[in-house]
Formats: structure tokens, sequence, C-alpha cells
């Protein structure tokens, strides 16, 4: 490219890393959760599956840690250059706008806890299965604190979704920026069930 | 007797103050009818003499934007600003997003800089007669009107929440314009130049879509859909371009 800089390369690939990868693994994440619901087993099973996928920490590192990392300390620095001002003009999206900054950064902090309390955790020779996840969550602190981090994400994902669709072109009306409105709304209600749904079968 | 409280600044470095006025009533009075009252006679409400309080304007009839001012909270033009349609005491404060001059009278260089930047223009002049340019389909030319009636009033910019000092996002008004000239048969010539610059820093990408600027736009501009149209122009542009191009025109 010819650009003199590359800030509208890094907000265009910012905003891809959000929906590929880091949108899809989550959901697929969120369902690997949900077989919880099933049975112990079944979530050992699936977890399983997940990690003795070949060359899994190579598909950690590029898949998941590299763009979140990217995503979530750019995605920081957005957050801390904006002047809020949902008191003065107090629109629906203006408040969209400030909660996907401030899900952004509770999903940032969320999941880097949450990473340490599990991934980090194999490191010190424990297993990544129900028990390792039932411990944390009978703390009713850390599951009040799950639950915050999981809807705080899933809306991250789900309004980003939304911003995502102008921002490469595909809703550009009011009409089309509308009806993606409700589309991310019912996504957010959908997953945000399916997540809150696993971590409470873990208990 | 009409109430004002005006936030005043004597220079862009000094610190700014509040200070109360009170103007007798006149029927059909506007703000700057009021203001003018008090710079014929610059008394506050504690009968103190004052310096007369500094604005801008020049049309009076909101199509030069000159006149911009936060109104009770909200970013609008002072001319048609009645006074028989705001509550008092009547809140003026400067558009803080700008440099500000004196007292509610900013610089609003920003956007004619960005203007310049965007090269929101259609370039004719050369050395010979170009003859008369393609024909304008009415449809686009619907659109276009309405984009056109942009005055640089900066409302737009004040009402963003990423027009701001730790920022240099230029703002819906200079992306909307260059959809305006791209829309124009011969200036459509240039577009991928004015492509180019918006997608330099500070420019489309860094939209927030907090959707503030095409509720808070005076003249009714979809300010919105034109950041949309020229996300989608720019992610083209990029794709087109993305290991070099010879597309220089579509």
């Amino acid at each position: 490219m010819s650009k003199k800089d590359s800030s509208f390369a890094i907000r265009r690939l910012h905003s891809l890393l959000g929906v590929i990868p880091l949108g899809v693994f989550l959901i697929q994440h969120l369902l690997v959760n949900h077989t919880a619901t099933r049975s112990e087993e079944a979530f050992n099973f699936a977890a399983g599956i997940m990690g003795s996928l070949p060359f899994v920490l190579f598909l950690e590192i590029f898949v998941i840690y590299i763009p979140i990392l990217f995503h979530g300390i750019y995605g920081i620095y957005i957050a801390f250059t904006a002047r809020y001002n949902v008191g003065t003009y107090s629109t629906f999206r203006n408040w969209m706008f400030l909660l996907q900054r401030v899900s952004g950064v509770i999903a940032f902090i969320f999941i880097a806890i949450h990473v340490y309390q599990t991934r980090v955790q194999v490191f010190f020779g424990t297993e990544v299965d129900f028990d390792m996840v039932h411990q944390i969550v009978s703390n009713p602190a850390w599951l009040v604190f799950y639950i915050i981090g999981i809807i705080a994400t899933v809306y991250h994902f789900a309004n980003g979704l939304w911003s995502f669709m102008v921002t490469w072109g595909f809703t550009q009306s009011d009409r089309s920026q509308r009806i993606m409105s409700y589309v991310s709304g019912v996504i957010f209600v959908v997953v945000s069930f399916i997540g809150i749904q696993a971590i409470l079968a873990f208990i | 007797m009409i109430k004002f409280n005006i936030k005043r600044q004597e220079h862009t470095d000094a610190k700014p103050y509040w200070e109360e006025f009170e103007v007798p009533y006149r029927e059909n009075m506007n703000v700057i009818s009021a203001l003018m009252e008090i710079q014929r006679n610059p008394v506050n409400t504690k009968g103190e003499r004052t310096t007369p309080v500094t604005w801008d304007m020049n049309c009076l009839e909101e199509v030069c934007g000159a006149c911009s001012m936060v109104i009770n909270g909200s970013a609008r033009q002072s001319c048609t600003a009645l006074i028989d349609q705001l509550d008092q005491p009547v809140k003026l404060e400067p558009m803080s997003t700008f440099p500000i001059v004196k007292d509610l009278q900013v610089d609003r260089s920003f956007m004619f800089d960005s203007l310049k930047r965007v090269k929101a223009w259609v370039p004719i002049d050369g050395t010979y007669d170009l003859g008369p340019g393609p024909r304008m389909p009415e449809k686009k030319r619907q659109t276009a009107y309405e984009l056109s009636k942009c005055m640089t009033c900066g409302v737009c910019l004040e009402v963003c929440p990423n027009v701001n000092d730790s920022s240099k996002f230029m703002g819906a008004a200079p992306i909307s314009q260059v959809r305006l000239f791209n829309l124009h048969p011969t200036g459509s010539m240039n577009k991928n130049e004015r492509l180019d610059a918006l997608m330099g820093e500070g420019g489309v990408a860094e939209c927030g879509m907090a959707q503030n600027c095409v509720k808070a736009c005076p003249k009714g501009i979809p300010l919105t859909t034109s950041i949309a149209a020229m996300q989608r122009e720019t992610s083209f542009h990029m794709f087109k371009s993305f290991f070099g191009s010879d597309h220089e025109v579509e």
C-alpha cells in the first residue's frame, strides 16, 4: 500500500481479529463449556479433544494469544483516547459506544485472570478438566466474577459484530444498521445464555 | 428579563469562568440579538461593568456555520436558537473541542485543514477549456445536494467522543465531504486521492460509531451513512491496492 502511515491497516486488522479468530473462538469455547450441562465426562471428553489437537501450543499462540494481545492492547489504547459524553448526549449508539469500551476492558482483565487460572496452571502440573473449573466457581465471588466476565465478553463480541459490519462496508444504510442492531441483540442474548448455562453447570 | 449564564475565557490559555447576565426581553429574540444587547451594555447581574462577550457570527440564517456554540448543553447555531424556545437561565458555552479564541468564539481551523487534507474540491484548473463535464444522474444529484448542505459549523465534531486532544480523528464533516466530491462525475476522477487521504491518521477508520454526529447535525445530513459509505469505499480501495495497483481510477 502507498499509505504514509499504517493507522488504517491497524484499525482494520483490529476489527478483523475481533471476529476472526477471536469471535469464532469465543463461540467454540462456550460450546465446549456447554457440554458440561450434559455431564462431567462429556466436558472432560470435549476439553480433552481440544487439548490434544496436534500442534496445540502453536495453534494457541497464533490463533488466540497473539490476536488477543493485539486486539486487547490496541483496544485499550482506543478506549482511552475517547472523551465520553453519554451524560450530555445519551443516545442508544452513544451508550453502546461507551459500553463497548467498558466491556472490552473488563473482558481483557477477565481473560487475563482466566488464562492464568486455567491454561497457565498446566505448566504447574494441573490438568484442565471439570474439577479445575469446579474448584474455581465453587467460590461465589469467583462465580460472580466469571458471570460478569462472560457477559462483558459476549456483549463486546455481539456489539463488535455490529461495528464490524459497518467498518467493512456491509451495513451502510440506516435500515441495514438498525436490523443489524437487532441481530446483534439476539446474538448477545443467545450466546450469553449458553455461556451462563455452561458456567452454572460447573458448580 | 432573560437570564444568561455564560462561560467566558479571556484567551486560548486563560482559565474559564462563568458570568451571569440579564437582558431585557423583546419579542422574537434569538441568542445573537441577546448577545448584542450584552455587547451594548456589558453589565453583569451583580451590576459590575465587565468586558463585552465575544462570539462569532456571519450569515444569521444558519447557512454559514460560524455562530455555533453550546446552548443549554447542546451544540447548535446561536442564530436559530430562539429565546422563546429556551429554558432559562440560558447557558452558553463555547464548543470545547476547538481551541477557544475568546469567550464563545472558537477556532475551527482544524476542520478547514481536514478539508484541505482530503482534497474536498473538484480540480478543474488547467491551460485549456476542458468542456462540459459528464452529466450527473438526478438521483445522485439529490443525494449530493443533501451532503452539500454542510457548512463546516463544527457541531458534529463537538458532539463526537472521538474528536479530542488525545486523538487526531477528523470527525464526520470532512468524511462526508469526500463522499460528496467522490459522487460528483468530474470530482470522482480524483476519488482515489481523497480515499488515500481518508486512510491516513485521523481518518475514517478512527470513527467509533457513537453516531452522535447524525443526531446533532443542524442540516440533517446523513453523516453516519456517509461515514459507512466511506468505510466501504476505503475497504475496497485497500483490497484493490493491497499489492500495488494499476487501477488509478475505478
